[in-house]
């Protein structure tokens, strides 16, 4: 068995990588973006890109995230792998037009003859203390547009690999990146990062037996917590880290949710018409015999985004996570 | 010496003078569209040249007739008829080399044919039963597109790629005068401009937006005045002059291959029949002026030149014709033809590998369509 050097890395770090790896392992592949390239991104994701492989590979465009999605479809049905950066949530709204009217379509229009290998990546959600427009949770959007896959990172493992699957993928590929994330460490192999499962995978992050806790990208970590948490009351929750919003592993989660007969979802987006709504009623349709309880959502509440002072209050946290978990546990008794 | 005499830098360089990027004077377009037609310039003009552009202009006609002939019998779910138009259509596709690309909007369907895709697959997407009917790399054509001025991006980005990977490429985009006020072609006017790629973007302002005359549609001197603002050149012409169009193309095109970046063209042309075959242009504009706009017909006018300088006789005008007309027995001919669609279909080009999601979808419709199968096998019996 050989052993693996496992480092701490950062999720943005391990981004960076697989943008690199990519950029260096097929030439068809270009980055582009406002700030991507002297600067690096504001979040440094593509820092040393540009100097790495030229300004022609590592674009700052004008600022004008339609046109930068836009001339991203012209240079994918010319043969190039465009990987665009929309810098913040909010800010990837002037380009929604491009992303559903061609980008998410252009296979299915052209009958598989023009598929466009365009990968998006939106750095999204709250926690980082942003002013308006930086920390929407825009996962429903993109999720309700038919030919776009979704994927999001929790760890800084999945973030190398699931950039890495969205860049070879054949199909767009929003890769919404937990921003709050970016600078959170654990360990990882830097020598030999792996690329990830096909995308569509979830994962278990923790086995138990109470309840599933079922979520993603920036509120793995959150859940994670809650389930240690939830020891003390006696309760072993079962963590399912989704992964992929589109295609949605309903495999994983409803073995999950039959083994514990318990299911809340978790996100930080608003509940109402959110990812929840979809995950609950597709658990319902699939496991409702093995159910002791109804299927409960923990979601940010049905607002625009709250200014920073007040965003603890919106997030979904360790409290009202375990609160939720004892309204299923009372639900089970009575 | 002081530590203020040390420090010689402390005093900040002054800012300096304000100078224009680039000299806005030969950016602007001509006063009065550009002519070539009944005027000493068609001298110049190459009457192989004419002759060609006459017989796709009768071409074009014919099956901008066909075509709305076909939305009365219920063929084609809708038809944006560019009679009128025809000249800025027929150039647009005879200025590009063959490996060049062209970005239609939906009105565009002849510049498409124009470019040699089969006129039955130009129609696809109006007739309702595709999206897009041909492969856009066969005869290099985007789909036709439908969102107004998107396509013009998709333009730039391709033309820049080519440009990356080192090939003379050039892209025609093709826009009307409404789609000039959209975001996209801001955008789309920007990126080339910055980029310098290798793109002619053609207005063709034929007076209206459905309804909207092009007075509400922008403030601007002309549609071509906008390239000024980009730093690229703008040129207006006659859009029913076919010989002119096909010069002031052929020029942007020449340019932007041999890298001196984009231009602008405003094509000043008329929209003789209404947006779609499903609109009433009679609530928003008189016959006095269609009248007017019929006397400057593109068709009309370089058979008058042609004629007059001996390139065009009786038969050479009725070959035209014969052409013409045994291109629209053909089309009419297979499309009345029922289409044959595989209702599967819907699933097979959604991602290159269905998701389970879709994979659950398409055996429900299956099992629909062999319940439905069974009981027109049970009707029958």
């Amino acid at each position: 068995m050989t052993t693996v050097a496992l480092k701490p890395a950062t999720m943005a770090q391990a981004l960076t990588r697989a943008l690199r790896d990519a950029m260096a392992a097929d030439p068809s592949v270009h980055v582009l973006g406002e700030d991507v390239g002297v600067l690096g991104g504001v979040f440094r994701v593509t820092d040393g890109l540009a100097a790495e492989f030229g300004e022609d590979r590592c674009t700052d465009t004008p600022l004008a995230e339609a046109g930068i999605l836009g001339t991203a479809v012209g240079m994918a049905m010319y043969g190039l792998r465009p990987v665009v950066e929309m810098q913040f949530d909010a800010f990837a709204y002037p380009a929604f037009e491009q992303l559903i009217s061609h980008v998410a379509r252009m296979r299915n229009r052209t009958r598989g003859r023009m598929p466009l290998p365009i990968t998006v990546r939106v750095p999204y959600g709250g926690g980082i203390g942003g002013v308006e427009h930086h920390s929407d949770s825009s996962e429903a959007y993109y999720m309700a547009t038919p030919g776009l896959h979704v994927v999001t990172p929790a760890t800084v493992a999945d973030a190398y690999g699931l950039l890495r699957a969205a860049i070879a993928s054949d199909d767009p590929v929003v890769v919404l990146e937990p921003k709050r994330l970016y600078w959170s460490k654990d360990s990882w192999n830097p020598d030999d990062p792996q690329p990830v499962d096909p995308i569509g995978r979830a994962v278990v992050r923790r086995t138990g037996r109470s309840a599933t806790l079922i979520t993603y990208g920036p509120s793995v970590p959150v859940c994670l917590e809650a389930a240690e948490a939830a020891r003390a009351e006696g309760w072993d929750l079962e963590v399912v880290d989704l992964r992929s919003l589109v295609p949605f592993d309903d495999e994983t989660v409803c073995a999950s949710v039959r083994r514990t007969g318990r299911a809340v979802v978790v996100h930080e987006s608003g509940s109402f018409g959110g990812p929840g709504g979809e995950i609950a009623a597709r658990v319902t349709e699939r496991c409702f015999h093995h159910l002791e309880a109804p299927v409960l959502r923990v979601a940010g509440f049905d607002l625009p985004y709250p200014p920073p002072m007040l965003e603890r209050h919106h997030l979904p946290g360790v409290d009202r996570i375990l609160d939720t978990v004892a309204r299923l546990q009372w639900e089970a008794e009575n | 010496m002081t530590v203020m005499e040390q420090r010689g830098a402390y005093r900040p360089t002054p800012p300096p003078a304000w100078q224009p990027r680039t000299d806005p004077t030969p950016l602007l377009p001509d006063a009065e569209p550009y002519r070539v037609l009944g005027t000493d310039a068609a001298a110049q003009a190459d009457p192989e040249l004419l002759r060609r552009l006459y017989a796709q202009l009768v071409r074009g006609r014919r099956y901008n007739v066909q075509a709305t002939a076909l939305t009365k019998q219920g063929r084609l779910a809708v038809y944006p008829s560019s009679t009128g138009q025809e000249a800025c259509e027929v150039a647009a596709a005879l200025a590009l080399q063959e490996r060049d690309w062209l970005f239609p909007s939906y009105r565009d369907t002849l510049a498409v044919v124009a470019r040699g895709v089969d006129p039955v697959e130009a129609l696809t997407l109006l007739r309702g039963d595709w999206h897009t009917g041909y492969d856009p790399y066969e005869h290099r054509v985007a789909p036709l597109c439908t969102p107004l001025a998107t396509q013009l991006p998709h333009a730039v980005g391709l033309a820049h790629a080519a440009r990356l990977k080192g090939d003379d490429v050039v892209a025609l985009a093709m826009v009307g005068d409404g789609g000039t006020s959209e975001g996209d072609f801001h955008e789309a006017l920007n990126f080339a401009a910055v980029w310098q790629a290798p793109v002619v973007f053609l207005v063709q302002n034929n007076g209206f937006a459905i309804s909207v005359p092009l007075a509400k549609q922008t403030a601007a001197p002309s549609l071509a005045h906008k390239a000024v603002g980009y730093g690229m050149p703008g040129r207006l012409v006659d859009g029913n002059d076919a010989a002119a169009v096909h010069e002031v193309l052929t020029d942007a095109v020449r340019r932007a291959r041999e890298g001196g970046g984009p231009t602008l063209v405003e094509a000043v042309t008329y929209r003789i029949e209404a947006h779609t075959n499903a609109d009433d242009a009679t609530r928003y504009r008189g016959d006095a002026e269609v009248e007017t706009w019929r006397e400057h017909d593109p068709i009309q006018l370089l058979e008058r030149e042609l004629t007059a300088r001996g390139l065009l006789d009786e038969d050479a005008k009725q070959s035209a014709r014969d052409a013409a007309e045994t291109m629209a027995a053909d089309l009419r001919a297979r499309m009345n033809q029922d289409a044959v669609l595989d209702p599967m279909d819907l699933f097979a080009h959604v991602y290159a590998e269905p998701t389970p999601q879709l994979r659950e979808q398409q055996a429900l419709l299956r099992a629909e369509l062999e319940a439905e199968h069974a009981d027109q096998e049970g009707t029958h019996r």
